[in-house]
């Protein structure tokens, strides 16, 4: 049992973690404030906290006087599309090296790591190039493809590191009882396997979703995803924070709740399962 | 127990995602390689082999060296916020604290923020020099408020960068301390021992490993950071914030120069794998276990 702890020290560390946490939140908490006042009240040199006037015309204009739908739904599309598709890759390779090792399998999956190390800029250039001549440039294809390879390895791993921790002897029981691969697949590994594929989908989303780098240089209007919509307002003129405000709350908000909710197993993706 | 079928079974299970890889690295990869040997301009239609003279004109560019240097002071920097800071962070997370889930949301939640949201939400909403918070703040106790992109342009992004980072470093630590065996802590205290000798026997030992994870991890991501800068600085000024994958960048993208973009794609990937084969070593010793 670990000991009680004086509640005056539970006072002051509560005071000092609270203190840490909302100032690490407050750029999130200011970004969402900001996007409920006037862009005139937004741009003050004398910031308001929480006495102004309250509005929501920075999301009405950000939802019908931008492509804002279009950019989600591209962002959608190719967080889903190369989640889904790397999973249909990624499930089987993990299984078959999960349930029947070889020799090789240690290397193939330190291989399989080693290509997460490349760096995108290393081989910028000849994708775009190879992307322009198939006429892959600014497609949600094209994205589809990038990051469901770039996030393969990740997802293997992932897999993988689930599937180890299913208990063989359940399968030689099935065997013994006489079921065969199908039914061992549907009634047995399926079921046991849904969290940890649950969890490699999760995570997969939330690095697609964020993914800048080649969402930037291989999109420019038609598959271009939130994060790119984002970039543009780089360099707009006039007053722009409150909906710049806006748009960023829209663009993060699902991807901030699915990562709350997911936290252990992000750890353990990200960390190849070395941290569990 | 394997059989002969299971095995066949597998190998086919597994290859598509092994041919997949393979084409994903090999082919992009030898295609940098032979255009790094050639003088080829995406303006230019002639292109002609140029041995080593890209990766002579890439190495003597000085902005290729004050990019190195940009590289190596952000990832540095940044490494040393967020571990020295994650560590302190993750060991007063593990106290016991009034609604700790609380604090623990809001301590992770800058590293789900996508990299263009919370480069423009801190270059506007925080770091202008007019309408800014941190300005009102200076002025509020009295100070001139800084010009942060002009003034400490490196900084800013740092700033930036870090506060996406560190969270990533609190989680993973955290993690990592809520494993550490509680039955041994007891036993010190039994002990005698205080809190200093606990923390620098027990807990930082039983930190190295996940740290060490920490700190490759985020090299990696780190060498090759560009949407914060491409959405605040565009490098400036000047080329005081072009780090190497930028560099890269507008050498290929922005003056098509696709032969000295490609050595510099090279040297990255050549510095990128110096962190790599340190990561691989400490993530291939789990796989023992």
């Amino acid at each position: 049992m670990a000991r009680r702890t004086p509640v005056p020290r539970i006072v002051l560390t509560s005071v000092v973690a609270w203190t840490v946490g909302l100032v690490i939140f407050f750029p999130i908490l200011w970004m969402l404030l900001t996007s409920f006042k006037t862009e005139l009240a937004a741009f003050s040199a004398s910031p308001s906290f929480l006495f102004f006037h309250w509005t929501t015309e920075n999301y009405v204009a950000v939802w019908t006087r931008s492509n804002y739908l279009e950019y989600a739904w591209n962002s959608v599309v190719i967080s889903l599309g190369s989640t889904l598709v790397a999973l249909a890759i990624a499930v089987p390779a993990a299984w078959s090296m999960a349930f029947s090792p070889t020799r090789r399998t240690r290397g193939i999956l330190m291989w399989m790591l080693s290509t997460k190390m490349l760096p995108p800029v290393g081989v910028l250039v000849p994708i775009y190039l190879l992307y322009r001549d198939a006429g892959l440039l600014d497609t949600q294809l094209g994205l589809v493809i990038v990051l469901c390879l770039s996030n393969l390895p990740i997802m293997v791993w992932l897999l993988f590191n689930y599937f180890k921790d299913i208990p063989r002897d359940i399968l030689e029981a099935a065997r013994m009882d006489g079921a065969t691969i199908g039914k061992e697949i549907v009634y047995i590994l399926a079921p046991m396997a849904v969290p940890g594929i649950a969890s490699a989908l999760l995570l997969n989303v939330i690095l697609a979703w964020n993914e800048a780098f080649w969402s930037l240089n291989l999109t420019s209007s038609h598959a271009a995803p939130l994060t790119a919509f984002i970039a543009s307002y780089a360099s707009p003129e006039g007053l722009f924070w409150a909906k710049l405000s806006a748009a960023s709350t829209m663009a993060i908000a699902p991807i901030l709740v699915l990562g709350w909710f997911c936290q252990k197993q992000l750890v353990r993706g990200l960390t190849f399962g070395a941290v569990k | 127990m394997a059989t002969q079928q299971t095995q066949k079974l597998a190998r086919i299970l597994i290859a598509p995602s092994i041919i997949l890889l393979l084409l994903w690295m090999i082919v992009p990869l030898a295609m940098t390689a032979w255009f790094s040997a050639l003088n080829y301009n995406l303006l230019n239609s002639v292109t002609s082999f140029a041995g080593l003279g890209n990766y002579r004109y890439f190495l003597s560019n000085p902005a290729f060296l004050s990019s190195l240097l940009n590289t190596l002071v952000l990832v540095g920097s940044v490494l040393a916020i967020s571990a020295f800071f994650g560590v302190l962070i993750a060991l007063l997370l593990d106290q016991v604290i009034v609604g700790r889930r609380v604090v623990r949301l809001m301590l992770i939640a800058p590293f789900f923020v996508m990299p263009t949201v919370s480069a423009l939400i801190w270059k506007n909403l925080l770091m202008n020099p007019v309408s800014g918070l941190l300005a009102w703040l200076w002025r509020l106790f009295g100070l001139t408020p800084v010009d942060w992109f002009t003034q400490v342009p490196m900084l800013s992004i740092i700033l930036i960068v870090a506060w996406q980072w560190l969270p990533f470093a609190v989680l993973i630590l955290l993690t990592a301390l809520q494993s550490l065996d509680q039955e041994q802590q007891e036993a010190a205290l039994m002990d005698g021992a205080g809190a200093f000798d606990r923390f620098f026997h027990l807990t930082l030992p039983h930190l190295a490993r996940p740290l060490s994870i920490v700190i490759l991890i985020e090299t990696i991501f780190l060498l090759t950071v560009f949407a914060e800068i491409y959405v605040t600085t565009g490098g400036g000024p000047g080329v005081e914030t072009t780090n190497l994958a930028y560099l890269i960048y507008s050498q290929a993208l922005l003056q098509y120069d696709v032969g000295a973009a490609s050595a510099g794609g090279l040297i990255a990937v050549v510095l990128a794998n110096i962190a790599a084969i340190f990561l691989m070593r400490i993530v291939g010793k789990n796989l023992e276990t």
